[in-house]
């Protein structure tokens, strides 16, 4: 898909021949983010439809205690400290940020007036600042007004390295103005064509100036209110115990009407994920538990209670195969994998062909992991309903030998393939996890038959994920010809996630195998696209960038998707809870409900 | 007698010392960084990790380190939880109650089972409830705690539906009603730890009785026209239980390293599980300071059941 048809759809929506809801999928299909194809259609001037909202009920609390369950509890409570989405989630019960993106990639605006635009006049046209209006008669919990002093803060704040926050990224390359009490530009270095990520979604929680002002920089880890928030959010702090239990009451003065439903709000941590399924769904101990990492099979037969479900949410999550470009079995300046070798078999183009068609992912997708992972044939997201139909995936064991055969890779005696005395021998690493066991034994099977023979190495987690610079199993190093894991989108903006595949991102000894290519593959048509996305304000022409920079990465083999793990959770039957895979699972908690 | 307490005390100084540095280096070859989720999160640029590193003095020569730390930890500062970011005495403050309440519980269950019916078995040795007790002693004791943690909530929570598994400590519930609620609660994870010491400590008191009960002055104190009951309770129990005292004291830091296990299951919030939290998150004075009280109690329990033989048996003194 190039640029021209992109703007033909576009087109097609303006005129009404294509919903944009149906829009927003044909892009997430062709690997890219529902928040930036809702953007293209904001940039081309075609207004976002108002999201109809599904709540139901007609006054504020009365909804009993609301029971959530994150088996790994929330260890603070401030959102710019957060290290993992556990402590995003506990934040988000009382911090809100200007907005959120709903799971069509809508920007749904939580603490602002409204969302900028080209007609309303918050977007500038050279792509360098964004004007954001807030809501009037917002309070935060201690009854202070909220005003545009508050995100002229949080940027300070955030922005300062002496603060240390972990959203300083998010910050640091931004300024905020404020224009009135109740509106701020914030404004770019450079022209930015991704303007929603400053003060939006997961990073963007805003916290109270009047409370934090003493504790900017090197003092912020003394605020007493880093445990105790005071937020504007629909509910209020009451208690919190660091990874056991965050509690809340309702917030009487939310700026919504008729909401929270819920009286109260607990968050218990803990555990792991078989028996917080067990006490959603099979108990129904309580209402809500995130992130079930548990097999398909399991959640399937908890079900059969009828207490409760398991929701599944698509995002950007892609489990998926690395085929190493360098040697990672010579040695070059202390480095092995270094970008100095060439990998002595994947070099040949046939033989990383032959994998792909080697890798059985409906198979892999039908007997382990069922709903929680959606065979797929892109590296960026791609949920199983709106499946592009330009790229394709194919188990073909009979094709792989011919392949194999045509480029001169004779089979010996053994039954594994040779050519000029190098056997098609391979070692192929992952992490120690029952479905990933799986998956190896699978592809080994395949290539068993098609003459590779596949060494399958399984690494503790803890080593595998681990930056130690010292150890040699860990995944960034990959002194392995393959490998396998998954790799999260944390952002609704595929820029830093695509980012991974240019050649200044090359892991190596240099970077202290820091740098995120792991596979080394380098492409410079790559990098150029990459590049050319950074700076391209043109919405449309940038999206036709990043489908063409999927198509190469996919085309170059080094990259072989698997699955696509969608988001799940747990909910109570009668729980009523609007989620969405681009934010956090509480991003809407305002709305949710449960049904009498 | 004094001098042997300060004697005593003055040998804790250097195994204290000790056992602080062998955990300090322990975990400092350890794999793993407390900030690791930010090292593989593209968002977090790398200056930030390395910021946080060089402010909490990560960086620095572990011998370094160690001298810091131990500075504090004279100067009372238990340090200070990089993933929480407060301090690491108010973390293991909050968690202590429950640690306690759930633990102390299970050892007044583990001795109000073990007491009667090991004193009773050993009166009637090799009787058939002799024979049960044994033989339920062993199972008690064979099945490890992990095992029937999950068992007891396959049954009472999931088949039957009586008891909640997940362990709360807010109980918003007033009154009665909070009674009720903490004792359902409680009831699995305490059972489970009991059951699994009482067991053990059956076979000890039966034991210890068995051993009493045929000397000759329980022979005169029969003879002598006392009745069974005062003849077991004044004379067979009170010298047999000499030794079950110090073990119980022996064994209280065991306890609390099978709560461990047991915590995790149930989701009880106390140290134990404060422990293998931090330990996942490579949270450094967490994991220092919750093993260090573990060292601690073990010493101070040693020390406690070596003063009770004296309490206990005058013939035993120190010099």
């Amino acid at each position: 898909m190039n640029e021209q048809s992109l703007r033909d759809l576009i087109e097609d929506v303006r005129a009404g021949r294509l919903s944009r809801r149906q829009f927003v999928h044909t892009l997430v299909g062709i690997g890219l983010t529902a928040p930036l194809a809702s953007q293209m259609l904001a940039y081309s001037g075609i207004a976002q439809a108002q999201a109809k909202s599904t709540y139901k009920p007609t006054k504020r609390g009365g909804g009993g205690t609301l029971k959530l369950l994150w088996w790994q509890g929330a260890t603070l409570l401030n959102p710019h400290f957060a290290v993992g989405t556990k402590d995003q989630e506990g934040s988000r019960i009382f911090y809100e940020p200007l907005a959120g993106y709903d799971n069509d990639g809508n920007f749904v605006p939580i603490l602002a007036a409204e969302i900028p635009s080209v007609q309303n006049g918050g977007l500038a046209a050279d792509g360098r600042s964004v004007v954001w209006k807030l809501k009037q008669g917002v309070q935060w919990h201690d009854g202070k007004p909220f005003t545009a002093d508050d995100l002229v803060f949080n940027w300070e704040y955030a922005a300062n390295p002496a603060t240390a926050a972990t959203t300083i990224a998010t910050y640091r390359d931004i300024k905020v103005e404020k224009l009135d009490s109740h509106s701020v530009r914030v404004v770019f270095q450079k022209p930015t064509p991704f303007w929603a990520e400053a003060f939006c979604g997961t990073r963007g929680m805003i916290i109270p100036r009047h409370l934090f002002e003493p504790y900017k920089g090197d003092k912020s880890r003394e605020a007493p209110n880093n445990l105790k928030p005071v937020g504007t959010g629909p509910y209020r702090f009451v208690d919190f115990k660091p990874g056991d239990m965050v509690r809340g009451q309702i917030n009487a003065n939310y700026h919504e009407p008729n909401r929270p439903h819920f009286d109260a709000i607990e968050m218990k941590g803990g555990g792991d994920a078989v028996s917080a399924a067990r006490a959603v769904i099979q108990t129904g101990e309580f209402d809500y538990a995130w992130n079930m990492q548990v097999e398909d099979e399991i959640l399937l037969r908890l079900e059969k209670g009828g207490k409760g479900r398991a929701e599944i949410v698509s995002g950007g999550n892609i489990e998926h195969i690395l085929v190493n470009s360098t040697d990672p079995s010579t040695e070059v300046d202390g480095e092995r994998s270094s970008l100095k070798t060439r990998h002595p078999l994947f070099s040949d183009p046939a033989v990383r062909e032959a994998l792909n068609l080697l890798v059985d992912r409906q198979s892999v997708q039908d007997h382990i992991y069922g709903r929680t992972g959606v065979a797929t044939a892109n590296f960026l997201n791609n949920p199983e309903r709106f499946r592009s139909r330009s790229t394709k995936f194919e188990f073909n064991v009979d094709k792989a030998n011919q392949l194999l055969e045509s480029a001169g890779w004779k089979r010996g005696a053994d039954g594994v393939r040779a050519k000029d005395g190098r056997k098609l021998k391979i070692v192929f690493q992952t992490s120690i996890n029952a479905p990933r066991q799986k998956t190896q034994a699978i592809i080994k099977q395949a290539c068993q038959k098609a003459g590779i023979e596949l060494e399958l190495k399984a690494v503790t987690a803890s080593v595998y994920f681990s930056s130690d610079v010292a150890n040699p199993d860990t995944y960034t190093k990959f002194y392995c010809d393959m490998q396998m894991y998954t790799q999260t989108m944390t952002q609704p903006d595929p820029q830093v996630f695509m980012e991974q595949f240019t050649s200044a991102e090359v892991s190596t000894k240099a970077n202290k195998w820091q740098g995120r290519n792991i596979s080394r593959w380098r492409s410079d048509e790559y990098d150029k696209a990459f590049r050319a996305a950074e700076s391209e304000l043109d919405p449309v022409k940038r999206a036709a960038l990043f489908v063409r920079m999927n198509d190469l990465v996919i085309a170059s083999r080094h990259i072989i998707p698997v699955v696509f793990r969608p988001r799940v959770s747990a909910q109570a039957s009668k729980l009523r809870a609007p989620l969405s895979g681009w934010d956090n699972d509480l991003w809407l908690l305002r709305d949710w409900y449960r049904e009498a | 007698m004094s001098q042997y307490l300060l004697r005593r005390l003055l040998i804790i100084v250097p195994s204290v010392l000790g056992i602080s540095i062998v955990i300090f280096t322990v975990l400092a070859l350890a794999p793993g960084d407390p900030f690791e989720e930010l090292a593989t999160n593209p968002n977090v640029p790398a200056e930030v990790r390395a910021h946080l590193r060089a402010k909490f003095g990560l960086d620095d020569p572990v011998a370094v380190r160690y001298v810091r730390w131990l500075g504090a930890m004279l100067g009372g500062d238990w340090g200070f939880s990089f993933a929480s970011r407060i301090n690491v005495d108010d973390l293991i403050l909050g968690r202590l109650p429950t640690t306690l309440l759930v633990i102390g519980s299970s050892q007044v269950l583990a001795l109000l089972i073990a007491l009667p019916v090991g004193v009773y078995a050993a009166t009637r040795p090799y009787s058939i409830f002799d024979q049960i007790a044994n033989t339920l002693a062993y199972v008690g004791f064979s099945l490890p705690t992990f095992f029937t943690g999950i068992l007891f909530i396959l049954v009472f929570s999931i088949q039957l539906d009586w008891l909640p598994f997940v362990y709360r400590s807010d109980i918003s519930a007033t009154g009665w009603q909070f009674y009720w609620e903490h004792f359902k609660q409680a009831l699995m994870p305490v059972a489970v730890l009991g059951l699994f010491q009482g067991a053990s400590w059956t076979r000890y008191v039966r034991s210890a009785v068995l051993d009493v009960i045929r000397l000759d002055y329980v022979t005169t104190a029969r003879a002598k026209g006392l009745g069974e009951r005062a003849v077991v309770m004044k004379h067979v129990v009170r010298n047999a239980l000499i030794p079950v005292v110090t073990l119980v004291a022996l064994q209280m830091p065991a306890i609390f390293g099978g709560a461990i296990v047991t915590e995790q299951i149930f989701r009880v919030p106390g140290i134990g599980s404060l422990l293998i939290t931090a330990i996942l998150a490579n949270d450094t004075p967490v994991i220092m300071a919750v093993t260090f009280v573990f060292a601690g109690l073990v010493i101070l329990c040693n020390l406690l059941a070596d003063l009770l033989y004296v309490w206990l048996d005058p013939r035993i003194s120190y010099r």
